[in-house]
């Protein structure tokens, strides 16, 4: 067990290394210059020895490899740099954002779990009947209905029927938990639902499949009870897949929540993504990236761990 | 008896009619102005930066030499801010400005002449490696003196009629002398001014805070507690966040669907205030490639525009709605509505003009049905639909274009700058009305870096030269028309579609603040209260 810990914790080097290289020359193959979107974008008046001298300051005029270098240099330092566009230290930048990220992304997880894992268990058991029907249209509505748009209509529906907005500005949850609530839980909601219904639909056939095995039905001959028959046998191994699709989803939420952020003028890393990318802020682009492939590496590496724990058949070697 | 009783009873009832309105009118101190700004400052440098994202949470802490008047709905006309007077000597080189006394900095120190120089020194001559944006728009400056602690003085090299329109340049913040001299960057990471609010935070990503200056030089000013601006980027957001009465309003602007939506929620708890906005989309023309080298076609393109027309239709749906040429419709060197239907593409009978456009592609041998590629900024509003409606202009003409949408990020650097196009949409946006500042990019591409239609036009050069030097207002005037007569008449070099409009919907419980046709404008909050 520990050598397959420690396999799988050097395997992750090579695996950043990978994203590191593929995410440097990406964003330097993208045309566009972060100089000149910041000197000339509104009113394009910048003069060329301006944008020049910023070129030089950002250490854009150095040759390629060496910029690579100097960045990988200072990431094996634990040291990202600074932001291209503000100056200020990509970790003050990320950590900013990153607790509102993790929060959200922390209720919608919980809200789908909630959610889903027993509308799944109920649908399997009674399938095909009126149930199986509520919670299929429940979860298919779920799939086919667009996170940010749920966000928009909670936001319509909020304005309209009682004339009120959620906060605008981030309070965090041990400052004040109920204008921390107040403005998370709708975008929690909206997220969660959506997230809520692949699990739903994932723990359905994954108990619809193990309900058909042969140990169910020993267990079932040996006269069990039917409670103990699906909590020890049978929903602890229908949680593989589930597991898996929940955990993945996690790492995505921390930051491909673009849109619902926006809806919400959310200060979440989701936006400043997008917003790094659009500016061409290489370096906090970069590190952005690697933040993101370092989370689904984890998230990944938990959840194989937790497979051992689920399924004991599984050995690591 | 009887009569003096009826004067008073009238007396009585209008004072009792007037005096809500009045009290209405007079400041009142106290509450906290929250609005949304759709941009973030990339640093706290004002000399540096050209982003709205700055001024508009930042402003509040700072002064400037002199500003334009608050209450000037043109955005023209300059007064004293830190300045107390000015003169200019009669050679027009000289310009000496008595500063005021007692005004004190946020952490209590004195403000000098010593801080203006340093300042002004820091923006046109700015040390090896740092940044000046607007550097370029002091050219004429010679030297920045400080003969004694209240007095500054600008030796010009020549007269230039901007020069006070750039001392009242919103950018021109007054910043220590102390510490730029220790750390002349230290201000795009910090804020100290002598302004009406003081820095409180600024958390990024989300909101910025400014507090009352309670020494404030301006005795009784400012009346708000406070300020927070909210950094919301979505446009749907905004105006949620407007509606929902959680900001009192958005100072860049509105377009046309998001001023109605709120007025018609809000209704009289909204406030809207529009002006013609000192921004345009200009069609830039390549000289370099043919047909476009020949100026009867460009004068057809222009021609091809019914801008009556697209005026109505499109400021239903686009921030874009006045017919103007080079200067805005309404300021001081503005051409009127008559002068300006003279100029080709203004005409008030598309019919003939269009008869017009046709005959002269003829002439110049483009057939019928050409076809050209446009290329546009990728940016929605109002780029697109203003896009859409060229397009359809030059159908009307038997052109075939077709449109290609590039990229915001590389419009500049792969599109216009490099000359990579036929034809496309070109910008200007200034942060004050001036001649200067509005036509400099016009000048021939030796000498603006801005010229995208890449022509050389020695006349026009010399036009600009002495519309900057010219002694008074009218000679002044008449040299902006001439150039403007040339470059959209005579050789149309470039022209302009429509004038942006500036759209403020904002809650009726803001009083003391005017719009102008700048968002760079008017931005320090010291007139500005909340009835409740």
């Amino acid at each position: 067990m520990w050598k397959y810990v420690l396999k799988r914790v050097l395997l992750m080097i090579p695996t950043l290394l990978g994203v590191a290289v593929l995410i440097f020359f990406l964003m330097r193959v993208v045309p566009g210059d972060i100089v000149e979107l910041r000197f000339a974008g509104e009113s394009a008046f910048a003069q060329k020895e301006n944008l020049d001298k910023e070129r030089a300051r950002l250490g854009l005029d150095q040759p390629m490899w060496l910029q690579f270098v100097t960045w990988m240099w200072g990431i094996a330092r634990f040291d990202f740099g600074t932001s291209m566009w503000t100056g200020a230290p990509i970790i003050e930048e990320i950590k900013l954002r990153a607790a509102l990220s993790f929060q959200l992304a922390v209720m919608a997880t919980l809200i789908a779990v909630v959610l889903a894992i027993p509308l799944g268990v109920v649908a399997a058991l009674k399938q095909d009947t009126w149930v199986d029907y509520v919670v299929r249209v429940f979860s298919i509505a779920g799939l086919a209905t667009p996170s940010f748009w749920l966000g928009i209509v909670f936001i319509l529906m909020l304005l309209i029927v009682f004339k009120w907005l959620p906060p605008m500005v981030y309070t965090p949850f041990w400052v004040n938990p109920w204008q921390n609530m107040l403005q998370l839980i709708w975008p929690a909601l909206a997220v969660g639902y959506r997230y809520s219904a692949v699990a739903t639909r994932m723990t359905r056939s994954a108990m619809l499949e193990v309900l058909r095995e042969d140990y169910i039905r020993t267990a079932r001959a040996k006269g069990l009870w039917q409670k103990l028959i699906l909590s020890r046998h049978a929903l602890k191994n229908a949680m593989l897949p589930v597991l898996t699709v929940v955990a993945l989803e996690f790492a995505f939420l921390m930051g491909g929540l673009v849109v619902t952020e926006q809806v919400f003028n959310l200060n979440g890393l989701g936006m400043l993504f997008v917003e790094s990318v659009a500016r061409r802020d290489y370096t906090l682009t970069q590190a952005l990236v690697m933040l993101v492939a370092l989370v689904f590496i984890l998230v990944n590496f938990t959840v194989d761990l937790m497979y051992a724990w689920l399924d004991p058949r599984i050995r690591f070697r | 008896m009887r009569r003096y009783l009826h004067i008073l009873v009238i007396a009585i009832v209008a004072a009792a009619l007037t005096s809500p309105a009045m009290a209405q009118d007079k400041p009142r101190y106290g509450g906290e102005l929250i609005f949304a700004v759709p941009s973030e400052p990339p640093s706290y440098d004002g000399h540096r930066e050209e982003t709205f994202g700055v001024i508009h949470p930042m402003a509040p802490h700072y002064n400037t030499l002199l500003r334009t008047d608050p209450n000037d709905k043109t955005g023209t006309k300059l007064v004293s801010d830190l300045a107390e007077s000015w003169t200019m000597a009669k050679d027009g080189r000289t310009y000496t400005f008595k500063l005021r006394r007692g005004v004190k900095f946020h952490d209590g120190s004195e403000m000098t002449s010593a801080d203006v120089k340093a300042s002004y020194d820091k923006i046109v001559f700015p040390p090896q490696g740092v940044a000046s944006d607007r550097q370029g728009q002091y050219v004429a400056v010679e030297a920045v003196q400080a003969p004694d602690p209240y007095t500054v003085v600008f030796r010009l090299k020549w007269p230039a009629a901007s020069f006070l329109a750039s001392i009242g340049s919103p950018w021109n913040w007054i910043y220590k002398a102390d510490i730029l001299a220790k750390d002349v960057r230290w201000y795009e990471k910090n804020v100290m001014g002598t302004g009406p609010f003081t820095f409180v935070e600024h958390v990024k990503g989300s909101h910025w805070v400014g507090k009352r200056n309670p020494n404030y030089w301006d005795k009784g000013k400012p009346y708000l507690d406070g300020y927070r601006a909210v950094f919301i980027r979505d446009s749907a957001a905004q105006v949620a966040a407007v509606r929902g009465e959680r900001v009192h309003m958005q100072f860049r602007g509105f377009s046309p669907s998001e001023r109605d939506s709120l007025v018609q929620a809000l209704g009289p708890k909204i406030t809207v205030q529009e002006s013609p906005w000192d921004c345009a989309l200009l069609v830039a023309m390549n000289h370099d490639k043919k047909p476009f080298d020949d100026k009867r076609v460009r004068r057809a393109l222009s021609l091809a525009l019914d801008r009556y027309q697209g005026s109505q239709a499109l400021s239903k749906i686009a921030i874009v709605k006045e017919v103007a040429g080079v200067q805005v419709p309404g300021t001081p060197y503005a051409t009127p509505p008559a002068e300006l239907e003279k100029l080709a593409g203004y005409g008030r009978d598309i019919a003939k003009s269009r008869a017009e456009a046709k005959r002269l592609l003829k002439e110049a041998g483009v057939p019928d049905g050409f076809g050209f590629t446009f290329k546009n900024r990728g940016i929605p509003m109002p780029y697109e639909p203003v896009g859409v409606w060229l397009i359809d202009q030059w159908r009307q003409i038997g052109l075939n274009v077709k449109q290609e949408v590039v990229e915001a990020a590389q419009y500049y650097s792969q599109v216009l700058r490099p000359g990579n196009y036929e034809v496309a949409m070109d910008f200007q946006c200034g942060y004050i009305v001036e001649p200067d500042l509005d036509i400099y990019k016009f000048q021939s591409k030796e000498i603006s870096p801005a010229n995208y239609s890449r022509y050389t036009d020695k006349t026009l050069d010399e036009l600009f030269l002495k519309q900057g030097r010219a002694g008074d207002a009218e000679e002044r005037k008449k040299y902006v028309r001439e150039f403007e007569k040339r470059l959209v008449d005579d050789e149309v070099h470039y022209f302009y579609t429509l004038q942006w409009h500036r759209i403020i919907p904002h809650s009726s419980k803001v009083k003391g603040w005017t719009i102008t046709p700048s968002h760079y404008l008017n931005q320090q909050l010291d007139a500005v209260w909340l009835t409740e």
